[in-house]
């Protein structure tokens, strides 16, 4: 087998199987950083062995193996632990049959939790405990859940690699110390609105860092928060919310390929929609109808009918504009964040023309130091003819950005007003 | 109610077990043995670390939120406290949940150490 197609497997095996093995190692060991510590090293075993001996024809089950193998030695070292070591080893070693858990382990189906999808909710609802702080839940996830690498974690947020160790090394302290529970939470729907948030923080991230120059990204973080988030839809598959986020996620990023032209940000208005990827779209409007036809809607659906408004139209123009301002409506009355309420005035200009819009952003407090409301402001001053204005909001937008690929084109933008 | 306050930072970071650690525990139980002698002792424990507190907050509108971290003391003042036992830090704020304190922040802090 080909060096590649072994990397190939072994990052199929971090990112498919390891969230699965250390939620269900960390729930019959009733210790995450044990599981944690136990699927790195079958991780490193597995990427030395395989090259000579090859990928096995399970590797899931391989996994679980050589972790519980991992799990076990580690606690036999652990002197001090001797006794609860021989309960729990006895208990292990003398079912010849495995538990039905870990039958389920041994049979390779990437996609069918069966009786481990508890653990696995556990384990993502841990990762994404509110009393962990929101970088760290983010770190966890990818790490536990979504089987990255402290190393890739760290280059898909730009941070060096020690600060993200630190950073989840802190947050496995906590989880340690106070006593985070791996359990099914009594206020479920709460929870589960953490976990959302999380996942959707991860693709943003991704989406803004992601630049026009073509260099391929070591790893994509609007991809892994898309997996993630179809992972969480497989184990709560009667939550609207999540699908509706799949849903979001999925029409943002069948964007992607037109967002950039030459390294410069395209709006959406100007986009080349032939470059949007089309079964993606409708992969995304099939779990879009699942969580609307649930009837309990919620603002990731509201956004991902917003952005479907979008999908469908053939051109900016022959956008349902009018449609859209009345989704933001809603989704004002669930968020009334200013930031909801900049992305209305937008598509309320759109629909009624730039002194609607400009009306509308006057009414927004609080955003005086956010770039895209002095970008926006800069933008309709401009359709309406205002230069003198439009040029000020515009360097205004200019000081306060900070991503390079929106800094330019607020600079080609400030370059062509006449 | 005494509250101890201190640069948990210059906090010394004594290996259990070391001469250094005994002695420092030497100081702290030949101090609560005064108390209990005394008939003064009543109850107390040393914290773990800020890093390892919670906040729960309720607020006017009847929503609460939990955030990482200690809480910083502004307007509101300690007005008591509770020593619990609990199996996890959900079993924990779920305790502080019920607290009959309609507005307020409730710090939950995982004890260290505790003299019987």
């Amino acid at each position: 087998m080909s060096s590649e197609s072994i990397d190939v497997a072994l990052t199929h095996l971090a990112r498919d199987h390891s969230g699965r093995v250390l939620a269900s190692l960390a729930r019959r060991f009733n210790d995450l950083d044990l599981a944690d510590e136990a699927v790195q090293e079958a991780l490193i075993e597995a990427s030395q062995k395989w090259p000579g001996a090859g990928v096995p024809e399970n590797p899931g089950g391989w996994l679980y193996r050589v972790a519980q193998r991992k799990a076990l030695d580690r606690l036999r070292r652990a002197s001090a632990e001797q006794r609860r070591v021989d309960r729990v080893a006895a208990d292990l070693v003398e079912h010849n049959a495995p538990a039905d858990d870990e039958r389920s382990m041994l049979i390779d189906s990437r996609n069918d939790d069966g009786p481990l999808r508890d653990e696995r909710l556990r384990l993502i609802l841990l990762c994404c405990h509110p009393a962990l702080a929101p970088d760290s839940q983010v770190a966890l996830t990818l790490r536990l859940v979504g089987g990255l690498s402290t190393e890739e974690i760290a280059a898909g947020f730009l941070v060096p690699t020690p600060t993200l160790a630190a950073r989840i090394t802190r947050a496995k302290k906590k989880i340690r110390t106070a006593k985070i529970p791996l359990s099914e939470p009594q206020h479920l729907s709460e929870r589960l609105d953490a976990v959302l948030a999380v996942l959707y923080l991860i693709f943003n991230e991704g989406y803004l860092s992601r630049s026009g120059t073509g260099e391929p990204m070591r790893v994509d973080l609007c991809e892994e928060s898309i997996r993630l988030s179809q992972v969480l839809a497989g184990l709560m598959p009667d939550h609207s919310e999540v699908h509706g986020l799949v849903a979001l996620l999925g029409l943002t990023h069948a964007r992607r390929d037109a967002r950039f032209v030459n390294g410069e940000m395209v709006l959406l208005e100007d986009q080349d929609r032939s470059l949007w990827h089309l079964p993606e779209i409708r992969t995304a409007n099939a779990a879009l109808g699942y969580a609307v036809r649930m009837r309990r809607p919620g603002r990731y659906q509201i956004q991902a009918l917003i952005a479907s408004h979008h999908s469908n139209a053939r051109s900016a123009s022959d956008t349902d504009w009018t449609g859209i301002v009345a989704l933001y409506d809603q989704l004002v009355a669930m968020d009334p964040s200013p930031v909801v309420a900049l992305n209305r005035a937008v598509s309320l200009a759109m629909a009624d023309g730039p002194l609607a819009g400009l009306a509308a952003l006057e009414t927004i407090e609080g955003l005086d130091d956010y770039h895209l409301l002095h970008a926006t402001k800069g933008e309709l001053l401009s359709q309406n003819g205002d230069h003198q204005a439009a040029r000020a909001s515009l360097t205004r937008a200019h000081e306060l950005a900070s991503n390079p690929s929106e800094r330019h084109h607020l600079a080609t933008k400030l370059a062509r007003l006449p | 109610m005494i509250l101890l306050y201190s640069d948990e930072t210059m906090h010394p970071d004594f290996e259990p077990g070391s001469p250094e650690f005994e002695a420092m525990m030497g100081e702290w139980m030949a101090f609560n043995q005064t108390l209990i002698d005394a008939g003064q002792m009543i109850g107390g424990a040393s914290l773990s670390g800020t890093d390892t507190a919670t906040v729960l907050t309720k607020n006017h509108d009847g929503t609460e939120a939990l955030t990482d971290g200690p809480y910083a003391e502004t307007k509101e003042q300690i007005g008591g406290y509770y020593i619990v036992s609990a199996d996890s830090l959900d079993d924990a704020i779920d305790i502080a949940r019920r607290v009959p304190i309609p507005v307020g922040k409730f710090e939950v802090r995982p004890i260290a150490f505790r003299p019987a």
